[in-house]
């Protein structure tokens, strides 16, 4: 639900990291935070286990500049990928704009991937979202693995409404933009058409 | 309806900022935050400065909705005050008209007692407020949907955000 402040002249979007567990999410924002100047981005909170496994969730708030005379800030947000999380997963969805898929490119993890992908849908659908028109984008990530699978292949496999896709190496940072301003660009022609 | 979106005019800004005002000075509290329950600042006053204002909102929201979530598994349908108490500083969290967050950081200035009395005042006529404003937005999307400054929006704008 995007936040417009006429008050202040802002507009606050929430953008939320999806994917199985161990995928990059985290990393993702990690990379983000790294890379933003000081005066773009607050501070990110992760709320992590003392294994830095994702508990609860990351937070990272970013400003884009102005658009229109009127402040554009994301509020970036991941999930704990964990399957038994899910009830965590769900709370995180509330009032999303817009979502990332982090898909592990690791053989091993297409399972995770395909059931992280429904899990998606069905918690969106419970907030009266439907995966086929919010805002998305899609994360190839680990393409540096050598287990990865072939691009054409997780394409066919989890890219359902050819939404933006993107190759990506999250630890070094290939692809973690391109991702984002896909994400960030649909929410705000959203908005124009409202 | 997930899409509906938050709009905040002049007008209710300032009546909301006046009404965390009053109620910042009747409750002799250090801050008053009101909160989206999705993690947005809507308005705020006191010792701003002292603290992370985005992560509290942010934070706040997250407590606010694990909270909700407890209380539904054990057949509750909320959790309407939260209180969190330490050992200078202490926080009262409320809901305010089903969809905002009010959140209170006071100490020994003030007492737990002052505050409940304060806010239970206070909220009656923030949920007016927050009424008005629903109505409002709900008529502009109706009545006036091409007098929204991002109608406009171009490509270009949008490109230009990412242009660094």
């Amino acid at each position: 639900m995007t936040f417009i402040n006429y008050a202040s002249r802002e507009i606050n979007c929430k953008i939320v990291y999806y994917g199985p567990g161990l995928g990059g999410k985290t990393t993702n924002l990690q990379y983000i935070y790294n890379k933003t100047a000081p005066e773009a981005k607050g501070k990110m909170i992760s709320l992590a286990t003392e294994a830095d496994r994702t508990l609860f969730f990351d937070f990272l708030p970013l400003d884009l500049g102005s658009i229109r005379g009127f402040t554009t800030r994301f509020h970036l947000y991941t999930v704990p990928g964990q399957v038994f999380y899910d009830a965590s997963r769900k709370l995180i969805l509330k009032g999303v704009d817009g979502v990332v898929f982090v898909a592990d490119s690791q053989e091993e993890r297409m399972e995770a991937n395909i059931e992280s992908i429904r899990n998606l849908e069905e918690n969106l659908r419970e907030h009266g979202f439907d995966l086929a028109t919010i805002p998305y984008a899609l994360q190839f990530n680990k393409r540096d693995l050598p287990t990865a699978v072939a691009v054409t292949e997780l394409y066919r496999t989890l890219n359902f409404k050819r939404e933006p896709t993107f190759e990506a190496v999250a630890t070094t940072g290939v692809g973690v933009f391109d991702t984002l301003k896909a994400v960030a660009k649909q929410i705000l022609v959203e908005l124009r058409k409202r | 309806m997930p899409s509906v979106e938050l709009v905040l005019y002049q007008e209710e800004f300032q009546r909301l900022d006046q009404a965390l005002k009053k109620l910042r000075q009747e409750a002799n509290a250090r801050a008053i935050f009101l909160i989206d329950k999705t993690g947005q600042q809507i308005a705020a006053a006191g010792e701003l400065d002292q603290f992370d204002t985005t992560s509290l909102a942010s934070l706040t929201a997250g407590n606010v909705a694990a909270t909700d979530g407890l209380a539904k598994l054990i057949g509750e349908r909320e959790f309407s005050v939260l209180f969190h108490e330490g050992k200078r500083d202490h926080i009262h969290i409320s809901i305010v008209g089903k969809r905002a967050i009010l959140l209170v950081i006071f100490d020994e200035r003030s007492s737990l007692g002052l505050v409940r009395l304060r806010v239970k005042k206070a909220n009656q006529e923030m949920e007016h407020i927050f009424e008005d404003m629903l109505q409002k937005g709900e008529k502009g999307a109706v009545a006036a949907p091409q007098a929204s400054p991002f109608s406009e929006i171009t490509d270009e704008d949008i490109d230009a955000l990412f242009s660094e």
